[in-house]
């Protein structure tokens, strides 16, 4: 009896310990990674040939003005202990100041950040909901006009250059039909009325009961989406389609069939259903493509996202900016593969 | 976007505009100016620390400034505005300025000589990048309290040398002469920095307009001062958005969602002339595109050589081509319209003179050299086209791309051979572009002027750093314009700078907008006068 009790115990504990040991070892090679991640963009933009005293002060300042930057920025002191100081103020949360706009980095990102986020996420749900079913019905109607017409779609969707397609959906839609709102995120007569809670316009808009915004920045939201869920849609469809070929072909689905199974089993309750695992990969990374902004997206549609925010800090060598943005797109592509790896242990048995 | 791209989209958008008949067209509100411009430049609204254009376009429509320029007539000079009147001492050192009875700030308190006071010493004690502009007097943290000191309803400002009057008011006129309201900005002090932090993002001033949010990248919102001292201004509310592409603007100003658009490049100008309700508007600014040999080079440095340079630019060519209306041939450092300035260009593209000139020079056979450019598509093209006409008489010149910063920093350190870029104006006053283009009077590497062109291409420029020196203290101002003609005549032909180009700004407008100023070469965007 009592050896039987201590296994019942030892069965609640075992599961519990593994999660809980599965967790740390999660956390911590996140912790690594990151601390990787810092290290190597602190140091690249550190050696890299721009003087940051110079992209603050600009060419015209005196000499002393200069050398007061370079005190501030604490340039005089060795790498690595620069390096442990901004280390300690990213674990406070603190990314500095932008040498852009003498604001600090982490509220940027907060800014701009959200932006991205609106527009990723209706873009990857547009490529997920159409490219899928694409993808899927071309390889079951594999060389019919179906598939050709998805071929054909996909190319155009690769070869075409971003902001031809945006210049040319916003002539159309904003410039000549008026269906859509022109670049930008709201029409003047919109902005600053809804709160900011998300900072997604959408979500605070429809917290807040504004349906008006929320129209006026559909509006806005509609074209750039689009065009990034056709890019996306593009690769999602295709990869769907050579995954879903190679399951059509597999045994076990000529065996379906011949059992009589209808088609519409066949395809979807048990090729698709192998194929799910290897597409959440495929939808992970487009959306994490997304997330790091569309710069020329952005550009054009005058976007205020976290792509032409680390592009501009770039150019202008605003490293605290560089490096939280960095941060920031780090951590999404960590934290997208932790949710696609639990993603595979509720798809795949095998996984667990 | 590359040349390529731009021809694409404009050629697309005019096709379809022409094919469909343009767009159905909103109207922003009759109070209300929306301008599209790119702001990704501003770092500050601190009139104390802000140097660039974006920036210094906020800060002329909401803070006032002792002397300063009227947008219907700039030609006038500077006038008296928060100072009602000055004098000036016998030995022409001290200035006395009057203050303007009866204006506010936007919190309601009385502007007054003590703020006045506290506005300059506060930018030269913060000693942010544009404090070179008042510490040229003088001026230092630890003598502003004898320099600038006000009395009553008088600010006393006293001067190291004696120099020309025009000189120092004109340097009043820059963004750093703001007047700013002391109570409410040291209300807002954190760590003794005098309001550094909090000004950044807000304002306290007196002129037509208040600084509502700036949000980095997307948009400036202005609302209307209705004490203004001037008079309420027409456009109760003035917001500029950030809006990065051309195209994008076009098509903006087409469906009438701006009034303005101030970044169209030449194709979409182009396009959108003679569009119903559309008008364009130019403005010759103060940017001057130019090339510089280094004469620490052993063949760039030989006089000969920088003559021939100056015939093998094709002005002409690029003007007409991708320079297309945004610039214009202009050969001298002193920008039109300044003080001093001249019309004379004497250089075109001229193989068989260069050729002649090499010769004389002891390089007939040509030479191998490296040019330092930014990744900004004019500025790429000029070097281009200049790589073209170089190669015409054998020399070879290798382009090295990098951002503004890269390039720069090899500049400033004496290490390209060759630089092109672009020069503003910082204060309009010929000094600004003689003292650093003529000016050098330590040319060794161990004296670190970084700060001056002549420097940095490792030129003694000789007599003409004495010249600049003496026009700069001349009291008589039509004595002082011809001493900066002269300086000119001789800089052209002995300098080591290809002077190309002076920029002229385009701004497309909807045609009921009247009176709107770019500022022209000698200021910023000036919104109160505007009417709709």
């Amino acid at each position: 009896m009592a050896l039987s009790d201590n296994t019942g115990e030892r069965r609640i504990g075992a599961p519990f310990a593994a999660f809980a040991l599965g967790s740390l070892r999660t956390l911590a090679s996140v912790a690594v990674t990151m601390l990787g991640l810092l290290f190597v963009t602190f140091v690249i933009g550190r050696v890299m040939p721009i003087d940051p005293v110079l992209a603050i002060v600009g060419e015209r300042a005196s000499q002393s003005t200069y050398d007061a930057v370079y005190e501030q920025l604490g340039l005089d002191k060795p790498l690595i202990v620069q390096f442990l100081y901004y280390l300690g103020d990213v674990l406070r949360g603190d990314f500095g100041i932008s040498t852009l706009n003498a604001r600090p980095v982490a509220e940027d990102i907060l800014r701009v950040f959200p932006a991205t986020l609106e527009l990723a996420t209706l873009g990857v749900i547009m490529g997920v909901v159409l490219g899928v079913p694409l993808g899927v019905v071309a390889a079951v109607k594999r060389g019919s006009w179906v598939d050709q017409v998805a071929r054909v779609v996909a190319l155009v969707g690769y070869s075409m250059p971003i902001f031809w397609l945006g210049l040319i959906g916003l002539l159309i839609f904003y410039g000549i039909l008026g269906w859509v709102g022109g670049p930008g995120r709201l029409d003047i007569f919109y902005v600053d009325i809804v709160p900011q809670v998300t900072g997604m316009i959408l979500v605070d808009s429809a917290l807040a009961g504004d349906w008006a915004v929320f129209r006026n920045a559909f509006s806005h939201l509609i074209l750039p989406a689009s065009l990034l869920g056709y890019y996306s849609l593009a690769y999602i469809s295709r990869m769907t389609r050579s995954f879903m070929l190679e399951q059509l072909s597999a045994e076990y689905v000529t065996t379906a069939r011949v059992k009589g199974m209808s088609e519409w089993d066949v395809v979807w309750r048990h090729a698709f259903r192998n194929i799910r695992v290897q597409l959440i990969t495929v939808i992970a990374l487009s959306y994490a493509g997304l997330l790091e902004g569309s710069v020329l997206t952005e550009i054009i549609f005058s976007w205020p996202g976290i792509g032409s925010y680390i592009t501009t800090a770039l150019l202008a060598a605003d490293m605290n900016a560089v490096l939280g943005g960095t941060v920031v797109v780090g951590l999404v592509f960590i934290l997208l593969n932790i949710f696609s790896d639990l993603l595979y242990k509720v798809f795949d048995p095998r996984a667990k | 976007m590359t040349a390529f791209s731009r021809l694409l989209s404009g050629a697309a958008i005019g096709l379809a505009v022409a094919v469909t008949g343009g767009a159905a067209f909103a109207e922003t509100p009759a109070n209300m100016l929306v301008i599209a411009n790119r702001i990704d430049d501003i770092t500050t609204l601190d009139p104390a620390q802000s140097f660039e254009f974006a920036g210094a376009d906020v800060i002329r429509n909401v803070y006032g400034k002792l002397v300063n320029f009227d947008p219907l007539d700039l030609e006038a000079g500077y006038q008296p505005d928060l100072a009602e009147s000055w004098e000036v001492s016998e030995d022409k050192k001290t200035i006395t300025f009057t203050m303007r009875d009866g204006v506010t700030f936007h919190s309601g308190n009385p502007v007054t000589a003590k703020d006045a006071e506290f506005s300059l010493r506060r930018a030269v004690i913060l000693n942010k990048t544009p404090a070179f502009i008042l510490s040229q007097f003088g001026f230092t943290p630890e003598n502003v309290e004898e320099t600038i000191v006000a009395d009553g309803n008088t600010l006393t400002i006293k001067t190291d040398k004696p120099y020309a009057t025009s000189f120092v008011l004109n340097c009043l006129t820059a963004t750093i002469g703001s007047i700013v309201d002391m109570k409410e900005v040291m209300a807002h002090e954190q760590d003794g920095d005098m309001g550094n932090t909090w000004l950044a993002t807000n304002s306290a001033g007196s002129g037509a307009y208040k600084v509502q949010s700036w949000k980095p990248n997307e948009s400036v919102t202005m609302t209307s001062n209705p004490d203004f001292y001037l008079g309420a201004p027409a456009m109760e509310r003035v917001i500029v958005r950030h809006v990065q592409e051309s195209a994008s603007q076009r098509l903006l100003l087409e469906r009438g969602d701006i009034d303005i658009a101030r970044n169209l490049n030449p194709e979409d100008i182009a396009g959108i002339t003679g569009v119903d309700g559309v008008k364009i508007e130019e403005e010759l600014k103060g940017r001057l595109m130019y090339a510089a040999l280094n004469g620490k080079h052993p063949v760039l440095s030989k006089p000969k050589v920088k003559q021939a340079f100056k015939y093998l630019v094709d002005y002409e060519g690029m003007r007409d081509s991708f320079l297309n209306g945004q610039y214009t041939i202009h050969q001298n450092f002193l920008p039109q319209t300044y003080l001093g300035s001249v019309k004379e260009n004497p250089f075109s593209l001229d193989i068989e003179k260069a050729k002649a000139l090499l010769e004389e020079a002891g390089v007939p056979e040509g030479f191998e050299f490296e040019v330092g450019v930014r990744e900004a598509q004019e500025r790429i093209e000029i070097a281009q086209s200049m790589q073209n006409q170089l190669s015409q008489v054998g020399i070879k010149m290798n382009i090295t791309l990098g951002t503004a910063a890269q390039i720069l920093a090899r500049y400033r350190a004496r290490e390209l051979d060759m630089y092109i870029g672009a020069w503003g104006p910082d204060y309009p006053d010929p000094q600004t572009n003689a003292g650093t283009f003529a000016y050098n009077p330590d040319n060794s590497d161990e004296a670190g002027a970084t700060g001056l062109l002549a420097w940095r291409t490792a030129w003694d420029t000789g007599g003409l750093t004495a010249k600049t020196e003496a026009a700069v203290v001349e009291g008589d101002t039509e004595k002082r314009a011809q001493m900066y003609r002269d300086i000119q005549a001789e800089f052209r032909e002995i300098s080591p700078f290809v002077i190309m180009f002076q920029q002229i700004e385009q701004s497309a407008q909807r045609e009921n907008v009247t009176d709107f100023s770019t500022g022209q070469a000698i200021t910023a965007a000036s919104y109160w006068q505007v009417t709709k």
